[in-house]
């Protein structure tokens, strides 16, 4: 310790709470970050857009144009025209937010379920975690798109039961996370000290364990609303999701793969649009869990 | 070691029971009647009473479980609904084409996923590196349907190199393979990369590097051992996915494998033939788990056996 620090204590100690200094520091560091940056402006600009954009849009998206039909880009048509002749660009602006919307709404829900399963495993231990992280391997033992098509195949396919299923799908993998954050967080020896002091497991759980846990979370939800969007997409690509004529990106692309060989943007265009939207939470994602690790600090 | 595998083993007689128990309610959980599923709308009661009776479907569940999981360890899947055949009969060849799908996909995946990750990490922050590393990002956000399509587009339709569907000859496999493969590769070349970086700054390189060893060997004998390790787990998770992403290749190359009969039974409701795809497809990557999760062991002795 300096000598300047030790005569400025007694005038007036500054001490700063340690997790408002962790967010400083993770912003500092995020801002850093010219991927994730990116990443994050064009999931804003998106999510701004999908609700601003269909207003700015006179034409329907269910408009059909039956001379214009399997039109290739135009100044007219952006993106071409589909094989009713409804215009693409406009479907797309249309769909998105169906695309975003189930990508928070199933990731939020499968965070919903599975962060308190997580902490309860984790912070209660013994039995209850052994069971609960065995019905957690159960759910794993379905890889991929698989159990949500499993869900599917109950529920009925429409973008609700979709939506349901890609949460489901969620949920071991922020259980898994939370858990050994949770066990992590529970070893701390603050938290004994707090035990010592009386206060409950709720108090503990909430006030202590929940916010030591949360940057895994945010990244995970960030990856995984990705990854969410790929697979609903896919079961909609399927006939499983969103029915027509809703403009969603995977039916729409459903539609296009029949004219392949003579009408190709009607596939390519929705495509695109999925990767794009898929590549900016997952730049940012990337970009958020390098911001979090501790030995990334410089 | 062998008390390891015993114990690895036993752990998954859990999972089973509840992978089947799962798939077993599969078609109790969904709304309507099997029974009247098969015999059509119009049906009279007493048929679907018969129907009722030879599925054994007023029997308590429990029963019906034991009937079920004693058919499936003899090999019995059940009988499809559509076309009045035994399941078995109709899913065991179209598994052999979504596993040989799957198996050159993940080889495909551990290839180019392996040597793309070590070019990143050897010369890290160069353009190959970033460019390896964008090209991954794109891997990882692109659907596999989509790319499929596009291949059919340009590699198919455009230039006439494969053909555009079917699974038939060498030709026909390549575009089927790199469409499912991509994403394996892309998620297994990131995963490669950072775990060489992780193992290339530890004590024992900069040893081997002041010992005057060569780089070449430093890289692929002393680094690439032990960077191995995380990947090969990977690899493991990588199979399962690509098994189930077969789903949505064979979709759009209309590949006559498993996938595609899953997706039909979906859409026909013929519950046994979805039971038993979804039960092998979970059975496979169980087992692939377990062979991983062995060599895992075996490769990293450091890793407490007992653990």
């Amino acid at each position: 310790m300096s000598n300047q620090q030790v005569e400025a204590a007694p005038t007036q100690p500054k001490v700063e709470n340690p997790r408002v200094k962790a967010m400083k520091d993770f912003y500092r560091r995020l801002k850093k970050n010219v991927p994730a940056l990116i990443g994050f402006y064009t999931i804003l600009i998106l999510v701004i857009f999908s609700f601003i954009g269909p207003w700015m849009l006179s034409a329907d998206p269910s408009d059909t144009d039956v001379i214009n039909k399997f039109a290739g880009p135009s100044a007219e048509h952006w993106f071409g025209t589909d094989h009713l002749g409804r215009d693409i660009f406009t479907r797309i602006v249309h769909g998105m937010k169906l695309t975003l919307g189930i990508g928070f709404a199933s990731v939020f829900m499968g965070a919903a379920m599975g962060i308190p399963i997580g902490i309860i495993a984790g912070y209660y231990g013994g039995k209850i975690d052994a069971v609960i992280m065995r019905l957690i391997d159960i759910l794993l033992a379905f890889p991929g798109i698989l159990l949500a098509l499993a869900i599917v195949s109950i529920l009925g396919g429409n973008l609700i039961n979709v939506t349901i299923a890609v949460a489901i799908y969620a949920i071991p993998g922020f259980a898994r996370i939370i858990r050994g954050s949770t066990l992590a967080a529970k070893n701390l020896e603050y938290v004994d000290a707090i035990k010592a002091l009386g206060a409950g497991d709720g108090r503990i759980i909430f006030k202590h364990i929940l916010p030591n846990v949360l940057s895994p979370v945010i990244v995970n939800a960030t990856l995984y609303i990705a990854t969410a969007i790929l697979t609903a997409a896919g079961l909609s690509f399927l006939g499983m999701g969103a029915q027509p004529p809703r403009p969603e990106w995977g039916a729409m692309l459903n539609d296009g793969r029949s004219y392949m060989r003579d009408a190709g943007h009607i596939a390519f265009f929705p495509g695109m649009a999925i990767v794009i939207v898929v590549l900016a939470f997952n730049i940012f994602g990337d970009g958020l869990r390098d911001a979090l690790d501790p030995k990334m600090k410089k | 070691m062998t008390v390891y595998i015993i114990r690895r083993v036993l752990q998954l007689i859990p999972v089973l029971l509840g992978v089947s128990i799962l798939v077993f309610s599969l078609m109790h959980l969904t709304p309507g009647n099997p029974a009247q599923l098969m015999a059509g709308e119009s049906a009279p009661p007493d048929t679907i009473e018969q129907i009722e009776e030879s599925l054994g479907l007023n029997d308590p569940l429990p029963v019906q479980y034991w009937d079920y999981i004693s058919g499936v360890v003899q090999g019995d899947l059940g009988t499809s609904m559509r076309y009045n055949t035994p399941v078995a009969d109709e899913v065991w060849p179209k598994f052999v084409v979504t596993l040989e799908l799957s198996i050159y996909s993940t080889i495909l995946s551990i290839f180019m996923g392996l040597l793309a990750g070590i070019i990143s990490a050897v010369r890290q922050y160069s353009i190959s590196d970033i460019t390896i590393m964008i090209v991954a990002l794109f891997g990882l956000s692109m659907p596999n349907f989509w790319l499929g399509l596009m291949l059919i587009q340009w590699f198919a339709v455009n230039l006439g190199w494969f053909p555009p569907t079917g699974w038939e000859g060498p030709g026909s496999i390549v575009l089927p393979v790199i469409s499912l493969g991509t994403a394996g590769a892309a998620i297994i070349a990131r995963m490669t990369r950072s775990s060489m970086l992780d193992v290339i700054s530890q004590d024992y390189i900069r040893t081997a590097r002041a010992k005057g060893v060569k780089r070449r060997v430093i890289i692929y004998k002393h680094a690439l051992k032990n960077a191995l390790i995380p990947v090969v787990t990977v690899a493991g998770l990588q199979f399962g996915a690509l098994l189930a992403g077969a789903v949505l290749t064979e979709s759009v190359f209309a590949i006559n494998g498993m996938g595609r009969l899953l997706v039909d039974s979906i859409i026909q409701r013929d519950f046994p033939v979805v039971q038993a795809c979804i039960l092998i497809i979970a059975v496979v990557f169980v087992l692939v788990n377990l062979v991983v999760d062995i060599s895992y062991k075996f490769l990293n002795k450091r890793i407490d056996l007992n653990d």
